[in-house]
């Protein structure tokens, strides 16, 4: 007897073999149709994501809505190109013969997805999958159910109902769903449940994409420059700690260091900057998100309990816990071992490491695990070469919060503990296929020494023919070397 | 006698964090990062085939009587070639690469730059015990990574010369070896590494992808299964049938994860395909294959018992058109082909790895692919055909790591192929460039200036922010112009 769960599964596995999902033009019919539920839905979408997040609508297009719109937009574009196959060089002791790799989808694939960003997360890797030609089980979070809701309720309407499926649920569905057989699993989230889908997927040898978290530093070095870069640099470390889902996020900011002397000055500009951009206190704060839900508000509540934490609160601090507000809040040099400067934060609280130095900033990133990303605010070109070569993170952005993630052209993903694997544009594309190896071969030449019995001759031969020391060869058939 | 013995304490635990721990010193020291340093290891690889030829051709006699012109060339030449190209181009693989910027993050510049991992695991096997170790080995350094190889135990001989070699010609402080068996490599296994390469089957696979979990350390893996071969009429069946048999007893006497596992042909054609074999094994082996001194043996009781069962199951052993002897001293199985084995027998339900080659008889070659989907997906997959359609077909519908037409397993020497399996024949691939890429992290870089700061990021947020930044993520400038003066609708 058969689960519903077990059945849908069946189906996308049926679907899959039938070669329901291989044509360019169901691909590209599923993508476009992607874009028409966006679409058609922004308003239901910003409503979603306002009942679950309390998000404005301006930063739900920005992160979510219009991500995912350039997103299929590039990949509709892309895709005839990135279903060919590519040639590859073949040496001329193998001619004539032909070889190339072609991209294949793997199959039947699971996507599990995070609440802060649940859209994006669950509707990209989607895409990626889509375009390879898998068929899809999606996972989104419960833990932002508003949106979950509308996955569940809205995919099925504009999408292949027998290739993409929605399932509702929490944890229990999510274990469930990791003991079946899958061709793929991509995983957005912490590294403590990305270790258990890793463990579950080796039972079956499936391979994983992790994309998990860090403590993502920003390194900044432009105080001591013109006013109007300070300030700017200011505005897009605000805007990149407090602007996605209020420092929830994979890529938020987590913690900044800079040089003892310049910290007041920063502290100055990032106070000034968070009161224009979210209001003067906790009662009249606009333009941001809340925290998602009471164990999380309780979680970020509890790192600023320690005295000697709170003790280094230097703006902000107030909660509300009926609304799950937090303001943002900035602590400068709170104790290194406390809770807060070793896990990962994912809110609204932004620690200021000073140091005597910046560059010692690297020695200080390298004391924790790989980032997702690593931000440096400096124009000093020796340091950004230091930072590249000395450090080891997803991504490297200098002078910017956030944007990498926009570009299509870059591959977005962690390293170490902040995961593995990598997606957007062609990347997505890539995470989700198989690149099959093909070599075409003719009957002839047929070249003799391949075949036993061995003699030294051969033996010789093959030596030359490895080396692709044609010289040789010709010299060797023509008798003018000696085995 | 007594300090030989202490120094040959077991290695546990402890033993595998120090070389963890002594790697890690050295690689933060930013010893293998160094473009030199990598040149010279490579070097010194290079070096250490040319002045021990003789001694790896015996280490591999010794563990699977390999004969030598094997050894020299899928063992040795291989893995020079392997070297040499990652000395010419690995300047250019360190380069970075540029990325294209779009008009979302304008002005913006990209760029995609390797960097090593870290501190890598490799795992290998013992049928090319020498290749597969060192070929991995040359692409971890290449990338600028600390290494522990682990041979296989099976093949002790080439695994304790590797360890002397490796000792005596590299540099020792970032490239270990460690001999042993399931305890050491347990030991290894329970370590934190930045990635694990294993070569070899699956129920190690998912013991070692299982131990990586807890550290989320990414894997390769480069299993096996059971690799098709589809023999159409209508083709050079003396050639095909050669290639074959180069590609089955011609590899370690089809001890390799690529070898033809089995053979797909047509009722029709089966009766001379079978002849054409007996033809050409013949002229290859002579009239008594045990004693031939060109095939490799099995490499140990364990396997030799384990494919004797599987010939000598009631409803294969009469199926036995060719072969069939066995020395069990020497460990010999000579080379035989069976026609019409039963789907449900056990030689057709696991990878055979071995010099046994049942041939499956169906009405037309196009049933071959259905046959093949239904099983599991095996490292490479091979088909002998003149008729371009089939072509396309086997192309379209049959899944494997590499796929080879009109011969068998030589993609495996074209480095501009990656070499890797899919579903249960593993994960990743290596060759080439593709060896310096499964050993780097490829790190995003993006570059912006401060100029071009666009307020609409920036709260307080306004419907004429919402209008722009639509147009500015549609990418269209005439949007962007029309939203900027006002014109577009929210």
């Amino acid at each position: 007897m058969l689960s519903s769960m077990e059945k849908s599964i069946a189906e996308l596995r049926e679907t899959f073999k039938n070669g329901g999902t291989k044509s360019i033009s169901w691909r590209k019919s599923q993508l476009k149709a992607l874009l028409q539920l966006i679409n058609q839905n922004e308003d239901s979408i910003f409503k979603a994501l306002d009942q679950d997040l309390g998000k404005s609508p301006v930063e739900s297009y920005r992160d979510e809505v219009g991500v995912l719109k350039k997103s299929v937009t590039y990949t509709l574009s892309c895709l005839e190109k990135w279903v060919a196959p590519k040639k590859a060089e073949v040496p001329l002791l193998f001619f004539p013969a032909k070889a190339e790799v072609m991209p294949q989808p793997l199959g039947v694939v699971l996507i599990f997805s995070s609440w802060n960003f649940p859209f994006t997360l669950a509707l990209d890797p989607l895409i990626g999958a889509i375009s390879a030609g898998n068929t899809v089980l999606l996972k989104p979070s419960d833990l932002a159910p508003a949106c979950m809701s509308f996955l569940v309720e809205t995919i099925p309407k504009y999408l292949d109902n027998k290739a993409v499926k929605v399932l509702a649920g929490g944890a229990d569905i999510g274990e469930r769903l990791l003991q079946l057989k899958w061709d793929k699993i991509f995983f957005t989230g912490s590294p403590r449940v990305g270790r258990l889908v890793m463990a579950a997927a080796a039972k079956h040898l499936t391979p994983v994409t992790l994309e998990l978290g860090g403590k993502s530093p920003a390194i900044v070095d432009t105080l001591s420059t013109t006013p109007s870069k300070a300030k700017v640099t200011a505005k897009r470390i605000v805007g990149g700690k407090w602007g996605p889902c209020t420092g929830q996020a994979c890529i938020a900011i987590d913690y900044v260091l800079v040089e003892e002397k310049l910290a007041s000055t920063l502290i100055e500009l990032l106070k000034k900057t968070i009161k224009r951009f979210y209001g003067e206190n906790i009662k009249s704060l606009k333009n941001i998100s809340r925290i998602v839900n009471k164990h999380q508000f309780q979680r970020l509540v509890n790192l600023l309990k320690d005295p000697n934490v709170a003790d280094s609160i230097v703006y902000g601090g107030s909660v509300d816990e009926e609304k799950l507000v937090i303001e943002p809040t900035i602590l400068l040099d709170p104790p290194l071992d406390s809770e807060i400067m070793s896990e990962e934060i994912f809110g609204p609280l932004l620690p200021i490491i000073t140091l005597k130095n910046i560059e010692e900033s690297i020695d200080f990133i390298n004391s924790k695990s790989n980032p997702l990303v690593i931000y440096a605010f400096t124009e000093d070109d020796t340091f950004k070469k230091r930072i590249l070569s000395e450090t080891s993170s997803g991504t490297v952005t200098f002078n910017d919060s956030m944007v990498q993630f926009l570009c299509d052209s870059l591959p977005f993903g962690g390293v170490g503990q902040s995961g593995f694997g990598r997606y957007h544009g062609k990347y997505s594309f890539d995470t989700f296929s198989h690149e099959k190896s093909i070599m075409h071969r003719g009957f002839y030449p047929e070249i003799e020494p391949r075949y036993p019995p061995w003699t030294d001759f051969k033996l010789l031969f093959l030596k030359l023919a490895y080396q692709f020391d044609y010289f040789g060869l010709i010299l060797l058939l023509l008798g003018f070397k000696r085995s | 006698m007594a300090s030989e013995v202490e120094k040959k304490a077991v290695f546990d635990i402890d033993s595998a964090k120090e070389v963890v721990q002594e790697l890690r010193a050295s690689f933060v020291a930013g010893k293998t990062k160094d473009y030199e340093w990598r040149r010279t290891q490579l070097k010194a690889m290079l070096k250490l085939m040319d002045e021990n030829e003789p001694q790896i051709v015996a280490a591999l006699r010794d563990d699977l009587s390999k004969p030598e012109l094997e050894s020299s060339i899928y063992e040795i030449a291989m893995l020079k070639n392997s070297c040499k190209l990652a000395l010419k181009k690995m300047k250019h693989w360190m380069m970075p690469e540029k990325a294209k910027t779009s008009l979302a993050t304008f002005p913006s510049s990209a760029e995609i730059v390797s960097e090593p991992l870290g501190v890598v695991l490799v795992i290998s096997a013992w049928n090319y015990p020498f290749l597969l170790s060192l070929d991995p080995v040359i692409g971890a350094i290449a990338a600028g990574n600390a290494i522990v190889l682990k041979p296989s135990e099976i093949s002790p001989a080439t695994a304790s010369l590797l360890a002397k070699l490796v000792a005596n010609y590299m540099d020792s402080s970032c490239i270990k070896v460690v001999e042993g068996a399931v305890p050491e490599t347990t030991a290894l296994l329970e370590q934190k590494w930045d990635k694990i390469m294993y070569t070899g089957n699956g129920r190690i696979a998912r013991i070692v992808m299982a131990a990586a979990a807890k550290h989320l350390t990414p894997v390769v893996l480069e299993l096996g299964g059971k690799c098709p071969v589809i023999v159409d009429s209508g083709i050079n069946l003396q050639v095909a049938t050669r290639r074959i048999i180069a590609g089955k007893w011609g590899c370690n006497n089809g001890q390799a994860c690529i070898s033809p596992d089995y053979i797909i042909t047509t009722k029709d054609y089966a009766v001379e395909l079978v002849d054409s074999f007996k033809c050409e094994l013949e002229l290859f082996y002579g009239k008594n294959p045990l004693e031939s001194k060109d095939l490799s043996r099995v490499v140990n009781s364990n396997h030799f018992a384990r494919l004797l069962k599987l010939l000598d199951e009631d409803k294969v052993s009469s199926k036995i058109v060719y072969g069939g002897e066995r020395d069990k001293s020497n460990l010999k199985i000579a080379p035989t082909v069976l026609l019409d084995v039963p789907q449900d027998s056990l030689i057709m339900n696991e990878e055979i790895f071995g010099p046994l080659l049942p041939i499956i008889t169906i009405d037309k070659v196009e049933d071959s692919f259905d046959l093949i989907t239904s099983g599991t997906k095996p490292l490479a997959a091979y088909m002998f055909t003149n008729n371009k359609k089939l072509k396309e077909k086997f192309v379209e519908k049959v899944s494997a790591g590499g796929l080879v037409i009109n011969d068998t397993t030589v993609h495996l020497a074209e480095p501009t192929l990656p070499f890797g399996g899919v579903g249960d024949s593993g994960m990743g691939a290596y060759h080439g460039k593709f060896s310096f890429d499964t050993f780097s992290h490829k790190k995003a870089v993006l570059y912006r200036s401060f100029a071009g700061d666009a307020p609409l990021r920036y709260p307080p947020y306004t419907n004429g922010k919402l209008r722009l930044l639509k147009s500015l993520l549609g990418g269209s400038i005439l949007g962007i112009i029309r939203a900027l003066m006002g014109w577009s609708k929210a």
